[in-house]
């Protein structure tokens, strides 16, 4: 049955969706009507290598050099890996500087003093024309451009453009869900830069081979449906489809099969079924970045949460450091109140001293008394059933952390599908016993890949 | 057909049918025989039964197998008492074997008096969920997190937690197996002979004050410890003195003596527990540092 077209009736037909799932809420209020503005620079970047999924880059500058904004600091390890380029004019001060990261052991990053009296200005760059690009060039232009997704898993852009040997893609799923709580930057993005975003799918398109392309966006963001609409061109093969506003719409296995009813096979990706998923913000980056020749040196971050006094979307430049951060937006908080990313899949840090990195979406600040910053008991598994439920990918969660609790976590793997787990933390938000599931799935995975890798 | 016939029927056919089968088992069990050294069974009542893996076998019964086919010999059972041993040599004709006595050490020494927290961590109590969460709250990256997935783990209960959060090995009892070294998140311990008694209580990669900043007990690499060891001994690798154990015979307790913050230590073969140098900073504090 064709859609209702007309935006009043849309609540007469069900929109499309996956099954279980969540509705936590959105406080998406906060920041949903600001314009993306810049911040001023901070006088000193931190550039961590692996800032990506993959091999960490190699450093190509020394210290002392001085590099202008966009120019190429360290080149990709590998081909699961990316280059990085220069957020700011500057000197550079370190390389291979140990610093803090998010997930806690120290890495090595790059550290650039910013040239106060610089104005700043991308320098380094070297118009193309993509229209003839073959799609060869066009996948070492994304790498050489050091894209990774930005939607927050920080993987290689380059690489989901080259499907396995025996595959092909059909259909692009653009990511424009945006489900986790407070993040506004994907949907600020949809409005402000729809030409750059169509210019970035029209573009990946051409190098997949994929015929169609479809947006989801959650019906929450209705205006940039609209909006996305207008500006899409007749038969580009794209269309934009609202899908039901549910946490985790945007988990790209979710996704696919709210809009092509498609399940990807377990321990299988996208590519196997014939689709290739990117992000709204990744592919408005590449429509932006690759006709121009430049690197990827900055991203729309969302700064919101209680803690925030302007909350906002902000334009920052990749490696600025938190604190830095935190202070421009009148945030007066300590490591524990902060989340970066969503407070869904995000992650605590531990320290203000860590940079802002290609795959930070957000930034969420919670004040020091705010009730779901205290530390709650936990009961035993009452098996009620609730996070059986919640599970988007149909997992047993109560059975898992039965499991986990014994230890037994190569059974958890073998016959409850443990790897299957996204860690989308569905089960743990539902759980009336406080039982922390996901972070049990998260140490029986690590302990199963050491494991494998003692053998 | 009257009762007593049917019952005389099911009752001869029971008893042919079971004959028949007992005579299959029998056949089969001539057949199928497979020979088994008895003395597995007896070698295996003297092992521990505790299958901890120290003796590098997934068992008891597969060390005992290796026993009797010479793959290992008696001594590697670090559990058993030496006595035992040298009784299933004897009962074996084997050589005992000499194993040199291994222990798990642990190569931090930053318990909650000496190491600063950066952020406080409360959810699950184990140092597996905390690592998951930024690394833990502790300064140093590197260092323990003092939730005793360790002691926990610890088949033998060789391993406690002493008053500032930080686990300590019984090496009287330590049987090697190396359960400690697979569970901890931070890889901190590790099994070493006990003859290697020269050892760096630190695994942090920092320099000079920034590595002071995090903990009162750091490998700083100030380098006295290199230059006043025999040459080749000791050297700074990403600013933490690694021992190059392969000329451990060099090792003497002048290493540690000038080490300023008491980073590198000397274990007592004997009686357990170690030294550290005279010119380590005196630690007084007895109560854990505040968080931030």
């Amino acid at each position: 049955m064709k859609r209702l077209q007309m935006g009043f009736l849309n609540f007469l037909t069900k929109r499309k969706t996956f099954p279980h799932g969540i509705h936590p809420l959105e406080h998406k209020e906060l920041t949903a009507q600001l314009k993306i503005r810049r911040l001023p620079f901070a006088h000193r970047m931190i550039i961590p290598l692996s800032q990506h999924r993959g091999a960490p880059s190699l450093p190509i500058v020394k210290v002392g050099q001085e590099v202008v904004r966009g120019e190429p600091i360290a080149e990709a390890g590998g081909f699961v890996s990316v280059p990085m380029h220069s957020p700011v004019t500057g000197v550079v001060r370190a390389v291979n500087e140990l610093v803090a990261t998010p997930e806690g052991p120290k890495a090595r990053a790059i550290i650039i003093e910013t040239y106060a009296g610089s104005r700043q200005e991308v320098l380094f760059e070297g118009y193309r024309d993509i229209d003839t690009m073959s799609p060869q060039e066009l996948v070492q232009a994304v790498q050489d451009a050091g894209m990774v997704g930005l939607g927050g898993a920080a993987f290689p852009s380059h690489v989901k453009l080259l499907p396995p040997e025996g595959k092909k893609i059909d259909t692009l799923v653009v990511n424009g869900c945006e489900c986790e709580p407070y993040l506004t930057c994907d949907h600020r993005i949809m409005l402000e830069q729809t030409e750059k975003l169509i210019r970035g799918i029209r573009m990946v398109m051409k190098a997949t081979g994929a015929q169609r392309a479809i947006i989801g966006v959650e019906d929450n963001k209705l205006d940039a449906v609209t909006q996305i609409r207008e500006k899409l061109p007749a038969d580009s093969g794209i269309s934009c489809e609202a899908v039901e506003t549910k946490y985790p719409q945007g988990a790209e296995k979710m996704l696919i099969t709210s809009l092509l009813g498609k399940e990807v096979p377990s321990g299988g990706i996208p590519a196997d079924i014939g689709v290739a998923v990117y992000n709204v913000g990744t592919l408005a980056q590449l429509g932006e970045l690759i006709p121009k020749g430049r690197g990827l040196i900055e991203r729309v971050v969302t700064l919101s949460g209680p803690g925030v006094e302007k909350p906002g979307n902000y334009l920052v430049p990749i490696g600025t450091p938190l604190r830095f951060l935190l202070e421009q937006v009148g945030a007066k908080c300590d490591a524990g109140e902060v989340i970066l990313g969503g407070p869904m899949m995000g992650m605590a840090v531990a320290s203000l001293d860590v940079a802002i990195t290609k795959g930070v979406s957000g930034v969420v600040v919670y004040k020091p008394q705010e009730e779901d910053l205290k530390p709650r008991t936990v009961f035993p598994c009452i098996k009620c059933g609730e996070c059986l439920s919640a599970c988007p990918v149909r997992l047993n969660p109560a059975m898992l952390g039965q499991l986990a609790g014994v230890r037994e976590y190569e059974l958890m793997e073998t016959d409850y599908h443990l790897n299957d787990c996204f860690e989308c933390g569905c089960c743990s938000y539902v759980c009336p016993s406080n039982i922390p599931l996901t972070q049990y799935f998260r140490i029986a995975k690590a302990i199963n890949r050491e494991a494998k890798i003692i053998g | 057909m009257t009762e007593v016939t049917s019952i005389a029927i099911s009752v001869g056919f029971m008893a042919v049918l079971g004959l028949l089968l007992a005579t299959i088992l029998v056949i089969a069990n001539k057949r199928l025989f497979v020979y088994e050294d008895p003395r597995i069974d007896e070698v295996e009542e003297m092992l521990p039964s505790a299958n901890c893996g120290a003796c590098g076998s997934p068992g008891c019964r597969p060390f005992a197998e290796g026993l009797i086919n010479g793959s290992y010999q008696p001594a590697q059972c670090t559990v058993n008492t030496k006595e035992i041993n040298k009784f299933i040599a004897d009962y074996l004709g084997v050589d005992l074997g000499n194993q040199v006595r291994r222990v798990a050490r642990l190569a931090c020494a930053g318990g909650s008096h000496v190491a600063y927290i950066r952020a406080s961590y409360d959810g699950l109590s184990s140092c597996r969920a905390a690592a998951l969460v930024s690394g833990g709250g502790k300064g140093c990256a590197w260092g323990c997190l003092g939730m005793g997935d360790c002691a926990e783990a610890c088949d033998f209960d060789v391993i406690t937690m002493n008053k500032h959060g930080l686990p300590v090995v019984a090496e009287a009892d330590c049987t090697a197996c190396g359960d400690c070294v697979d569970i901890c998140p931070k890889d901190l311990f590790s099994i070493y002979p006990v003859d290697q008694q020269l050892f760096v209580a630190c695994k942090n990669l920092e320099k000079g004050d920034e590595a002071e900043a995090q903990c009162d007990v750091i490998c700083t690499a100030c380098e006295r410890c290199v230059v006043d060891s025999p040459e080749g001994l000791i050297e700074i690798r990403d600013n933490l003195a690694v021992i190059d154990y392969s000329k451990n015979s060099l090792a003497s307790k002048i290493a540690i003596e000038r080490c300023p913050t008491g980073a590198i230590i000397w274990f007592d073969q004997k009686g357990g527990g170690y030294h550290v140098g005279k010119d380590a900073r005196k630690i007084i504090r007895k109560e854990a540092l505040p968080v931030g």
